[in-house]
Order: C-alpha cells, then sequence, then structure tokens
C-alpha cells in the first residue's frame, strides 16, 4: 500500500528544477495587462477629492477603477459584506486600496498608483485595545462570554492567586510567494481565474457577485501556492475580484500580484491580542479556576475574526482539566490591516495564555513546570478501545493526583482521546529531562552573563472547522482505459504534501503504483462548493472524499470482473498493481479495459461529512471537535543577559499525527510549524506607528527565522498512536497543531530570564532581544 | 518610453542576447523575457534569495541587479543545475530528504548552495547555516535542507 510511506512531495521533481509554475509563472499573451491598488496614506476619514488626472496619463496605464466603475458588486469579505475592494469613500485603514491601475506592465500599474492626488477629512485613528475599549469600536453586540462551573468564586476561594496582564503580538504570514492572480476573459461573458488561494470556491463566490453572473460562470484553478499559511484564505479575494473585473472591461488576460511591500501593508496577518489572568490554585498546584480576559485588535473588516475569537476561547485549556473557568472575549475593530486566518486560527493565542498561567503558578509555588503541568492534565480515558494506542494504559506518574476528573472543556466537550501522559513521560525520557534541568541550574548558578533556560509545553488541538458546515469535501475520480488514474479534490497544495498524502489514499485503494496516479489542480469546475483548505482539515476530509469515489469505481470494477469471470465479488482483490479475480489474475490496466468494454462507468465523486459535531457557539457548549491532535516539546535557550540576544540550543519534540500517512511529510510539518511558531514568539514583530503606519512590512524590518536560527539540535519524532476516532487510516490532521511546539522556546526564554532574579519576569511576545534585555533589568532590579 | 539596451551575455551556457528597458533587472529579464521562471521575486529588495542566481561564479539576488550590468557576464539559474534528466545530487538530495514544501524558496537554496559547495567543499554545519541565511525558508524550519547540503557535500567529496 501507498499510505504510511515516506514519499518525497508530489512535485518535488519540479521544485528542485525550477519547473514548478506558480500563479506568476504561468506564461500568458503578450498584451497581458498588470495591475495595482492605490492605496490611502491615513488611516481613518473620508475622500473629499480624489484627482487620478496623472495616473491616467502615466506610461503604459490602460484604465484606472474607483469604486463607482464597479459593474457589480463591490465586495471581498468573505463574511458579513463589509470590505469593500475599492474604497466607497471611506477610509478604514492605511494601506486600504483606494482605485485600480490597469496599465501594460507590472512596473507601470506600481509607478502610476503613487501619482494620485487624494484629499481626505482625517478623522483620528482607533489604533489600541485602550482606543477601541473607549469606543466601544467591536464586532458582536458585547464581549462573548463562556463559563464552566464559577471560575470567579473559585479563584476567590482558591488558598493561592496569581494574576497578570500581557501582550502576544501578531504575524505576517510571509509566504514566499506574495498575493497573486490571473484571470482570462472567456466567450459569452465568462472568465476562468487562476489564483494562489487555499479557497477557491470563495473566489468564485465573489468573482461571480462582483461580475453580476452566476458561479456557474466563473472556473477558478489552483495548481499550487508558494506558501499560505492561513494567508490566502480570504485575502485573494481582492486580486482574483480586480483581475475578473478588469479582464471584463479591456478583454485581456489580467495579472496582479503584490509586491511584497503592498502585501503587508495591504493584507491581515495574526491577531494580536492582550490577554488578562486571575488563576487560583492550591499549594500542592493544582489549579482549581482561572478567569481570562481576551482582547483581540481585529482591524478593520470582520474577515474571520469571530471563529478566530472562538477558536481562542476554545484552546484556553489547552492540556489541563480545570474546574472552574471563565473567559471574556472581547473582539475590537480597529483601524488597521484585517487580521485573518493564521496557522492555528486563534488557537495560539488562546494556548498561550493558559500555558503563561502554568507557567506563573509553577514559579509561584517554585515546583517544577513539568510536574505541575502533569498534574493538571485531563485524565487519559477510554483505554484498550476499539483503536487504543499504547499510550493509554501509561498511569500518570507518582505523585499525581489520581483523583477522578470530569475530564469536560470549559465548553463541554468530554475529552476521550487524552494521549498527553503516555507521550510527556517518554518525551522527557528521550530528552533527558531532569538530568538536563538539573545541569541549567547549575550552569545559571555559575554564569551571570550567559542564562540557559528549559521550556516546556504540551499541544492539546481540536479538529474540525468550529462552523459546522464547513466540515464537508468532494472528489473526482476518473479511470481511463489504459489503467491510468485522474485524481481531483476540493483541497489545495501549499507545500504541505496534502496532494501526495491524497494520491497515496487512491493509490492504495486501488493497489496500484503511485505513478499510476495523475494529480490535477484544484478545480471548482471539476469538485464545488468545497471548503477553504484550513483548519488542518485537508487530508482528513479529502482523503476521505477520495476513498470514496474511489471505491465506488472499484466496487463497480469488481462486480463486473466478478460476473465476467464466474466467481464471487468477495473473490476480487486490487492488490500490488494486479486485479486478482477468482483464479485469474490481470494488471490493472487490462482490467480497466476490460471494464470498458464492459460498459463499466469509471469515474465517479465521492463525498465526505465528519460526523459526531454539534456546537453552540453562543452558548460555548457541545462538541465542536471531532478529535484532539496532541504534541509536546522541550526547546532549550541561551540568553545574553548584556544584550538579550539568544539562541534556541536544543528542541525535542514528540508529536501525535495518528498512524501518519506519509511521515517525511508529517515531520515536515512539524518542523516548520515549530520554527514557524517560535518565530512568532520571538523575533517576530510588528510595528505600527501613532498614525496607524505599519512600520515593519519587509523583511528588512520583519524579522522571520532564517537558517543560522534553526535549533543546534533538532529532534522530531512522530508518537506512532492511531486515531480513535475513524479518519482516514486513522491519521490525525497535522499542520497547525504543532505550530503551538513554538510556546516551549517562549517558556524557556522566561525560565533563562528567571534565573537572573527572584521575580517572575512576565515576559511579553514576542520576546525579542530588546524585550528580552529589558526582562534581564526588571528581574534583576526587582 | 525610455531606451532600450542591447546585451549580450551568457545564461547557463547558452549565447543571449536581449533588449531592455534601464530599469529593468536581471529577474525581470530572465522571467518575462526569457521565460525563465525558475527565479522567483520573493521580497524585491535582496532581502529573502528567493531570485538567487550566480554572475560569473558570485551568487547575487538578481533582483538588485540591473538588466543592463550583465553585458558580457556569465549568468547561472537553477535551470542550468541538471545536466538534462540528469539531477545534480544537491537536487537528489533535496528530493530524497524532504528538503521542500512549497517548493517556492528552493531555487535560490540550490543556487546558493551550488556555490557554496564549488567555493567550500567541505563546509562546516555552522558555514552552510550562514552561507544560507540570506535565503529564506518559511515552511521547512531549515532542518532538512542543512542535512541534505551536508549530506551531498560529503557525497560530493568521496565521488571526486
Amino acid at each position: 500500500m501507498s499510505v504510511a510511506k515516506s514519499l518525497p512531495h508530489d512535485a518535488a521533481r519540479l521544485h528542485v528544477t525550477g519547473a514548478a509554475r506558480y500563479v506568476d509563472d504561468i506564461p500568458t499573451p503578450a498584451d497581458t495587462l498588470h495591475l495595482a491598488f492605490g492605496v490611502s496614506t491615513i488611516a481613518r476619514g473620508q475622500i473629499t477629492a480624489m484627482d487620478l488626472a496623472a495616473v491616467r496619463a502615466a506610461p503604459g496605464v490602460v484604465a484606472v477603477l474607483t469604486a463607482e466603475d464597479l459593474p457589480f458588486a463591490n465586495d471581498v469579505s468573505p463574511s458579513v459584506h463589509d470590505e469593500p475592494l475599492l474604497s466607497d469613500g471611506a477610509v478604514h485603514y492605511m494601506g486600504q486600496p483606494l482605485f485600480l491601475v490597469v496599465a501594460s506592465t507590472h512596473l507601470a500599474a506600481r509607478k502610476a498608483a503613487h501619482l494620485a492626488r487624494i484629499d481626505y477629512a482625517e478623522e483620528t485613528p482607533i489604533l489600541t485595545v485602550e482606543d477601541a475599549l473607549a469606543a466601544n469600536s467591536r464586532f458582536e453586540e458585547g464581549p462573548r462570554i463562556w463559563e464552566k462551573g464559577s471560575a470567579t468564586a473559585a479563584v476567590a476561594a482558591a488558598p493561592r492567586v496569581v494574576s497578570g496582564l500581557f501582550e502576544i503580538g501578531g504575524q505576517e504570514h510571509f509566504y514566499l510567494e506574495g498575493q497573486a492572480a490571473l484571470a482570462e476573459p472567456q466567450e459569452g461573458g465568462d472568465v476562468i481565474i487562476r489564483s494562489s488561494t487555499q479557497h477557491p470556491t470563495e473566489i468564485q463566490h465573489k468573482v461571480g457577485e462582483a461580475l453580476g453572473i452566476p458561479m456557474h460562470g466563473v472556473r477558478v484553478e489552483t495548481r499550487r501556492m508558494g506558501g499560505g499559511f492561513g494567508g490566502k484564505e480570504s485575502q485573494g479575494n481582492a486580486l482574483a475580484v480586480a483581475c475578473a473585473v478588469a479582464a471584463r472591461l479591456t478583454g485581456r488576460v489580467c495579472k496582479m500580484r503584490y509586491d511584497r511591500d503592498d502585501d503587508m501593508i495591504i493584507t491581515g496577518k495574526r491577531h494580536d491580542i492582550r490577554i488578562r489572568y486571575r488563576a487560583g490554585f492550591t499549594e500542592d498546584g493544582d489549579v482549581l479556576g482561572v478567569e481570562f480576559w481576551h482582547y483581540l485588535r481585529c482591524g478593520w473588516a470582520q474577515d474571520l475574526s469571530l471563529p478566530v475569537a472562538d477558536r481562542a476561547m476554545l484552546h484556553s485549556d489547552n492540556a489541563y482539566c480545570i474546574p472552574a473557568m471563565r473567559i471574556e472575549s472581547h473582539r475590537l475593530k480597529t483601524n488597521t490591516q484585517s487580521a485573518t486566518a493564521f496557522r492555528g486560527f486563534g488557537g495560539p493565542q488562546g494556548m498561550v495564555g493558559i500555558e503563561r498561567v502554568m507557567d506563573h503558578v509553577a514559579h509561584d509555588l517554585g515546583i517544577d513546570p513539568v510536574a505541575l503541568r502533569q498534574r493538571n492534565y485531563y485524565d487519559a480515558l477510554g483505554e484498550g478501545g476499539l483503536s487504543a494506542p499504547r499510550a493509554s494504559a501509561t498511569h500518570p506518574p507518582e505523585g499525581i493526583s489520581q483523583e477522578k476528573k470530569d475530564n469536560l472543556t470549559p465548553y463541554g466537550m468530554a475529552v476521550e482521546d487524552f494521549e498527553l501522559h503516555g507521550m510527556t513521560a517518554r518525551l522527557l525520557e528521550s530528552a533527558a529531562y531532569d538530568a538536563r534541568r538539573a545541569a541549567v541550574a547549575d550552569w545559571n548558578a555559575s554564569n551571570d552573563v550567559i542564562k540557559k533556560g528549559l521550556g516546556f509545553s504540551p499541544v492539546k488541538f481540536g479538529i474540525s472547522f468550529t462552523l459546522s458546515h464547513l466540515n464537508q469535501a468532494g472528489a473526482l475520480v476518473h479511470v481511463y482505459q489504459d489503467g491510468s488514474i485522474h485524481l481531483n479534490h476540493g483541497g489545495t497544495e501549499m507545500g504541505q504534501g496534502l496532494f501526495q498524502k491524497v494520491a497515496q489514499v487512491a493509490a492504495s485503494r486501488f493497489g496500484v503504483d503511485l505513478e499510476a496516479v495523475k494529480i490535477t489542480a484544484t478545480d471548482t469546475g471539476k469538485v464545488p462548493n468545497t471548503s477553504a483548505t484550513a483548519a488542518s482539515s485537508g487530508s482528513d476530509l479529502n482523503g476521505m472524499a477520495v476513498k470514496a469515489a474511489c471505491d465506488t469505481i472499484r466496487d463497480r470494477m469488481a462486480a463486473h470482473l466478478a460476473e465476467l469471470h464466474q466467481c464471487a465479488v468477495a473473490q476480487v482483490r486490487f492488490d500490488r498493481g494486479a486485479v486478482h479475480v477468482g483464479a485469474e489474475v490481470m494488471s490493472f490496466a487490462e482490467a480497466a479495459h476490460a471494464c470498458y468494454l464492459g460498459r463499466v462507468s469509471l469515474s465517479a465523486t465521492g463525498y465526505y461529512k465528519t460526523p459526531k459535531l454539534s456546537w453552540d457557539r453562543l452558548r460555548g457548549q457541545g462538541r465542536p471537535f471531532f478529535y484532539f491532535a496532541y504534541g509536546a516539546a522541550l526547546t532549550e535557550v541561551a540568553v545574553d543577559t548584556r544584550s538579550g540576544e539568544n539562541r534556541i540550543l536544543r528542541a525535542d519534540i514528540l508529536h501525535d499525527a495518528g498512524a501518519s500517512l506519509n511521515p517525511a511529510l508529517d515531520i515536515g510539518q512539524v518542523e516548520g510549524a515549530y520554527v514557524q511558531g517560535a518565530g512568532w514568539l520571538t523575533t517576530e514583530e510588528l510595528v505600527w506607528d501613532e498614525r496607524g503606519a505599519l512600520r515593519t512590512h519587509a523583511p528588512s524590518t520583519y524579522k522571520i527565522p532564517a537558517c543560522s536560527d534553526r535549533p543546534d539540535v533538532f529532534n522530531v519524532s512522530l508518537w506512532d498512536g492511531q486515531n480513535r476516532e475513524e479518519t482516514i487510516y486513522r491519521s490525525k490532521a497535522v499542520g497547525e497543531p504543532p505550530f503551538m511546539l513554538g510556546i516551549s522556546a517562549w517558556l524557556a526564554l522566561s525560565d533563562a530570564v528567571a534565573a537572573c532574579g527572584e521575580t517572575y519576569p512576565a515576559l511579553d511576545a514576542p520576546a525579542t532581544a530588546e524585550a528580552l534585555w529589558h526582562a534581564v533589568r526588571r528581574v534583576r532590579d526587582a | 518610453m525610455s531606451k532600450k539596451f542591447h546585451v549580450s551575455t551568457t545564461v547557463n551556457g547558452d549565447p543571449v542576447e536581449f533588449l531592455c528597458d534601464s530599469r529593468e533587472t536581471v529577474l525581470d529579464v530572465l522571467r518575462d523575457r526569457l521565460s525563465l521562471t525558475g527565479a522567483k521575486e520573493g521580497c524585491g529588495t535582496g532581502d529573502c534569495g528567493a531570485c538567487s542566481i550566480t554572475v560569473d561564479d558570485r551568487l547575487v539576488c538578481a533582483c538588485l541587479m540591473l538588466g543592463a550590468e550583465a553585458e558580457g557576464k556569465s549568468i547561472e539559474t537553477v535551470e542550468g543545475i541538471a545536466a538534462g534528466e540528469d539531477l545534480h545530487p544537491l537536487q537528489k538530495r533535496f528530493i530524497e530528504y524532504a528538503a521542500l514544501q512549497c517548493g517556492i524558496c528552493t531555487p535560490g537554496i540550490l543556487v546558493a548552495a551550488k556555490n557554496l559547495l564549488e567555493k567550500h567543499p567541505d563546509p562546516t554545519e555552522e558555514q552552510v547555516r550562514y552561507w544560507l541565511a540570506g535565503n529564506l525558508c518559511r515552511c521547512t524550519g531549515y532542518d532538512k535542507i542543512i542535512r541534505a547540503v551536508m549530506d551531498t557535500a560529503a557525497e560530493m567529496r568521496e565521488a571526486s
């Protein structure tokens, strides 16, 4: 079988030869037009006059469009129609598209876009959490509040209490391929769009609205993205719609790609968040109650902010069964880029909140932070179930409360698949935690300049879209009469290896080599009404849909071949490129040809919807997730207390991908996610000035991890369990969960700073060198 | 429109002539005039390395060099790394080690790594890490990239 094998990425050979085509690499006609937005230079106000004469007169300019020139809908919002493609007169953030330049070259369009003379009636922008709270500028009528038990009472009655308030910065996606789209006008007003998008159906929908045509007039194709990370779930809408409108107007192929600075200034990022907390606990370290207040800056438009903020709430427990918890979430509307999906989708923010609490509690009690976490873990339940992995038999370490917990999340979902007791034990052993904890303490006792720190963090991440209807997928599979197989499904490929994993499923169902399966571009004309490739759901949903399609064809083939050779259907087997029909053996190609001659349909669709989900987001009750994916990480760092400069010396990771469909690809996801997560909390700093200008809008000022930042020692393993739920070959989703393993790096830095004195370091994120320098002084001077 | 420059150069061993505007970069020329789209524009400011090429064996960001400056030079791009269908050892290792995900930084990283190994056939791991520090990758976390380069270097030393 092809599944469970470490096969390379399907396009690896194209990648290494430079032959893999991204949107901007697709050959286009010589008269292709190129687009650029003219953007606002203030953060809030009204346009009083817009003089575009110089733009229109600039060399190479073919057309300039404003909101009034748009033929139909002026909206690119994925949610509540609050996001005009081009400003309707109001300016909501600095960098907002106001007009669209259509020109003969990319450079001509960009240069012309800077020639506009625009007068504004400027208003004071709402930029900060304080500004937004003072103005009551928010999405939804008020904060969303979910509660389990009475947290306020539990904290009040607790023997000990810690509290705090801290900031976690946002994060730029920095997909290496910027946003890009291409529109080709077709006969009869139809259009074909090629877009670097995680959500072709959404592009189809928005383009249809903008052109005043039904969705059937728009075909969207996406072969691959040069990275997505959530940044191409909704942020590609504007470019695709702009290209479609310009193509309709000019009758020519239109292409748009954002220059890196434009991309960073225009598009949304991860939500930054301020978290206030109060936690009550016993002298032994049993956390009795936690109260959280979340303040997210959502930016100017709603986009996906409500489900992002919900998911932050949904991960406020992380791996811990806390008897009472209250979470109050404020979704603030600010005059900044509209914050959007980013790997983890709010989950990381919520998880940092509770990890901060655990860290603070352990520091307050002076007990080992890993032991404290283990003590508060959910119980491992359901021993010996259908597919219980061997972890379930692992008991909590000695000294840990044996009292049975209710194992209910703050939103009332029973945790039935908790893996972290066994995973933690194995990670601590393989990473030699106890010895290294002692070695770090020894080092810090005898070194004043370089301080070391260790940080441990677990991950429990809920898998499914919290908007339940999105948990569906479709597939289209053809078997040709020569035995070759055409595979298509609704998922998009952004580097995560989805296409290969799903092709492995198809090859396994037909018992053929992977070479027999042709992977094809995502195409709204082949599989309709797809959900975004997001929420880590790509393999789960599309793998099952493809399996259904393949099994339909396989069953038809088996029935025909059994009849032809007078044997029972059960005696037809598809294995290693051959088809066994009773005593007969034929190649898969021969079998396919025989079925074609026998007038058997060799094409089928497949469909899947995730079972067991029921969720009431207003009450915050139900089962929003099919299952949980788990992980654990231990990071060691060194900090130079004179400068704040720091290094990750070693990272050890154990991650749960269920029965992995492709261990090489899954480990790649884990490694990349950890580094990206650590980058978010350490070096990646977004800075807006007092006018609302994003000052970090290029890699020269915004620091993502580089090769030189990789941990010196990086040990990554997969936990070889199986998903207890019936997912595709019992695998687990792996895209987002390991991102949060990066929290261990932030905790390790906190641990190193804590070694400088007695006070809790209370780090914000990102813990840049500058922030660490200040923190060291704070702790030393206290 | 501005004056066009007539430029004669060598790309991946082939003599090439092109006309370009004064503002066009080598990256624009490669991608838009010569249909060599392996080099990518990641930032346009020389910070990400996605457009890495070599010019007379020197590693440069193609977005920072003007097309007109290519006169008389010898340019190598990712398209020239393999010998026909035969992949370079670096390319084979990158596939084998899964040292790529979305693949868009891969051409630049391969050009940079090949240039490193030509200059330093026996690099230390630290040397590899700092040589490639100008080539950003948002997907992989770099570990497999470094291991692929180190092991290719060892393999090529043995073969030579």
